[in-house]
């Protein structure tokens, strides 16, 4: 009996920490956050983007040029580039995944799916993505090329730039690396570039066959900057010094370096919720969640009484514990996910009530109040365990083919069927035979009945 | 036990509410909603009083997008629907909203899907529901493997096949009339309220007959019909009990919660109310029904 209590007691202080950490690491809830633990500020919950605002961009990759065995490979190599671009801009946590086509999808080929929290401005996300800097080194034309002379609004004739120039072979494509520097005399920021082998080769002969002429560096078909070229540069290193601000400078440095797409992707569907909206849906989802809590804690108590007192508090621990695992996953809910968790609010307790329904059939027959509790847990072990299958089988199957929205759902509700199984029998087993109640009188019969009857009318019931 | 005494009636109430459901969805039909068939969406907000629809209307139809559906939400909100629009359409879309700076107006959210996503959409959802029903025969012929007598196992894979069907028919078919007067979509989401309600009432219809594999083992074999209307119940205040406590949780879902899961928690309450109407009246009786008709098969060869 003493081992049961102290057991007991383990478990209310285990489930009481679990629930103090969904406290602390919620900003909205504990007041003095900022200056929390390290631990509990990196585990809030992780809203998705229907709920915190952002876009959610889905590109079809083309890759009908990729030989099939190299098709994974290269989409990896996409979303890293991907990644890359986007960390530029300093969005927080996006998502990049590849979504494979093949047979479950229906064919629809190869997709990568970006998801950018907070970023509410699509235009500017979708630029983010696509822009790959094209990087040209050009030549002096020969004399005699025909110029073209642009005049502008002011009525001032120029020579067009582009026609003054012809292209090489050296490009972007032979960059090994680009860093940010700054002069050391005018503190002015420039970009130097480092060209692999063949990158090298070309930059030589280019250097070679230029000198004292100028080569121009064209950035997305725009010159940034015409050095003339004074000697011969063997080592494969240039500078570019456009009349760049630091931040200019920087980003282009990153976008050099995270480099041009390994294959073409085309926009297929984009989608932005604005923050406002995103807050009300939460606020509304705690609110019914909250609400929904409470009708079933008041049902519970009022039909089973004082087991169904702690079926509410395995439930607590239940809602702690599934709240827990969402945060340290983390688990990213979405409107859809909450509604996954509440209506696990409502299944969890299903063990519950198969359990008290049998221990009051087996009261019923006879059994003393001790002996039917037992009896209850036992038998109706085989309807938790296959029912529970069953649920978790679907969750996986809606995990394993679903879209984004239905995996969000299939996560919450699947892991709510886990946890139940282990809050409604072991946790609720734990108190209620902690409580030791062995004798029946007529308190503990009406406490362990249910409805509009008590024990008594029930055993009284089986003695006719 | 009333429910197998009175079996051809609930049987027949059954079959009657699933042809009812299927007239209502083949005449009012479903409308896909623009996961499925691709299409654009816009929710806008006037924080100062919104424009008539028709002078929306007229300002939208210069803009070479064709077709535009305008839905008043809120007090002060719209939804635009429009075929897929690619970003610089969407652009000029949203600036024209605001009618020369005549009217501020935010944009609340923003979707646009392509046909061929749409359509990925829809056939992993079709493959979903299929995959699903199969993992549950399977399940249930290998959970009562050792109940063949009198009724083979696979048989009740089979029945809660069927019954299934039944619980996931007729929530559409109340969905087809109410989207006839309120113009209700099919989305990501209906297909995952009646993926969830496969869900729960398989996990329903497994309690039932894990009692019935209970007391086909300790009972009395021969008179199959009593067993299974003792079974059916000693579970019914369970099944009562658990549909109940997830309607507490639906009902504030549908009544408070987010704006995007309401018709969700609307269609899983229906489909919960006659999952475990099945349950009890349909499956059970179905049982017997299955279980007379062999024994009538096997009297008539010998």
């Amino acid at each position: 009996m003493k081992k049961r209590i102290i057991l007991a007691l383990i478990i209310l202080v285990l489930g009481s920490g679990v629930a103090l950490f969904d406290y602390k690491s919620e900003p909205k809830l504990n007041k003095n956050f900022a200056t929390a633990n390290s631990f509990f500020k990196n585990h809030p919950f992780r809203l998705g983007l229907d709920l915190s605002g952002g876009s959610h961009l889905i590109y079809k990759a083309d890759v009908s040029a990729v030989p099939s065995s190299e098709v994974s490979s290269s989409m990896d190599a996409l979303r890293d580039v991907i990644e890359r671009r986007i960390n530029l801009f300093g969005v927080s946590e996006p998502v990049v995944q590849v979504e494979n086509g093949g047979l479950i999808s229906g064919g629809g080929g190869e997709q990568l799916i970006v998801d950018l929290p907070g970023i509410t401005d699509i235009k500017k996300a979708v630029e983010m993505i696509g822009q790959t800097p094209v990087l040209e080194f050009k030549t002096e034309a020969p004399k005699g090329t025909p110029q073209k002379l642009v005049v502008d609004k002011t009525g001032t004739a120029t020579l067009d730039i582009n026609s003054q120039y012809v292209s090489t072979e050296l490009t972007g494509r032979y960059l090994q690396k680009a860093t940010l520097q700054f002069d050391p005399n005018t503190r002015e920021p420039s970009v130097s570039l480092q060209f692999n082998d063949t990158g090298t080769k070309l930059f030589d002969e280019i250097t070679k066959a230029n000198i004292g002429k100028t080569v121009a560096i064209f950035l997305d078909g725009a010159p940034v900057s015409t050095p003339v070229v004074r000697e011969e540069i063997p080592n494969g290193q240039a500078v570019i010094s456009g009349n760049f601000t630091p931040t200019e400078a920087k980003l282009l440095v990153g976008r050099l370096n995270s480099g041009a797409l390994p294959v073409p992707i085309t926009l297929l569907s984009t989608q932005t919720i604005g923050a406002t909206l995103g807050e009300s849906a939460v606020n509304a989802g705690v609110k019914a969640a909250i609400i929904g809590f409470l009708l079933v804690a008041l049902f519970l108590i009022l039909w089973y009484r004082l087991p169904g007192l702690i079926a509410v508090i395995a439930l607590f621990f239940y809602t702690a514990i599934l709240l827990a695992i969402f945060k340290l996953l983390p688990v990213t809910l979405t409107a859809a996910g909450i509604g996954g968790f509440i209506i696990s609010l409502g299944m969890a307790v299903d063990a519950n009530v198969l359990i008290f329904e049998r221990m009051k059939e087996e009261i019923k027959n006879g059994h003393n109040i001790a002996d039917g509790m037992h009896a209850g847990f036992k038998r109706a072990w085989t309807s938790v365990r296959d029912s529970n299958t069953s649920s978790i089988i679907t969750s996986i199957i809606l995990f394993w083919l679903g879209t984004s929205l239905i995996k969000g759902f299939a996560l919450t509700f699947g892991l709510g069927v886990l946890v139940s199984m282990f809050s409604a029998i072991t946790v609720s087993r734990i108190f209620l035979f902690a409580l030791g109640i062995e004798k029946s009188n007529s308190v503990t019969r009406f406490l362990f009945g249910s409805g509009f009857s008590s024990a008594k009318t029930m055993i009284k019931e089986s003695i006719k | 036990m009333f429910i197998i005494k009175y079996k051809k009636i609930f049987l027949s109430l059954s079959i009657i509410l699933v042809i009812v459901s299927l007239v209502f969805i083949f005449t009012f039909g479903l409308k896909p909603g623009i996961d499925f068939k691709g299409g654009a969406l816009l929710e806008v907000d006037y924080s100062a009083g919104r424009p008539e629809i028709s002078l929306l209307q007229t300002n939208i139809k210069t803009l070479n997008i064709n077709q535009a559906l305008i839905e008043p939400t809120g007090d002060n909100g719209y939804l635009i629907k429009t075929r897929d629009l690619s970003e610089s359409e969407h652009e000029t879309l949203s600036q024209s909203l605001s009618i020369g700076g005549k009217y501020p107006v935010v944009e609340k959210s923003f979707t646009s899907v392509g046909p061929s996503v749409g359509s990925e959409l829809a056939h992993k959802a079709i493959l979903s529901i299929i995959f699903v029903i199969i993992a549950i025969i399977l399940f249930i012929t290998y959970a009562f493997r050792k109940v063949s007598r009198p009724v083979a196992s696979w048989k009740y894979g089979v029945i809660t096949v069927i019954t299934l069907l039944h619980d996931i028919i007729i929530p559409t078919g109340i969905f087809a009339l109410l989207a006839h007067y309120n113009g209700a979509e099919v989305d990501t989401l209906f297909v995952l309220a009646l993926l969830t309600i496969l869900g729960l009432s398989v996990h329903d219809k497994i309690v039932v007959f894990d009692r019935i594999r209970e007391n086909l083992n300790t009972g009395d074999k021969k008179n199959f019909a009593e067993i299974i209307g003792r079974s059916t119940s000693q579970t019914i205040v369970r099944s009562i009990n658990i549909t109940l406590t997830i309607i507490f949780v639906l009902v504030p879902l549908y009544l408070f919660g987010p704006e995007t899961t309401k018709n969700f928690a609307l269609i899983l309450t229906i489909g919960l109310f006659f999952g475990i109407y099945s349950s009890l009246f349909f499956a059970s009786p179905l049982l017997v029904s299955v279980e007379e008709w062999q024994t009538k098969n096997k009297s008539k060869k010998s």
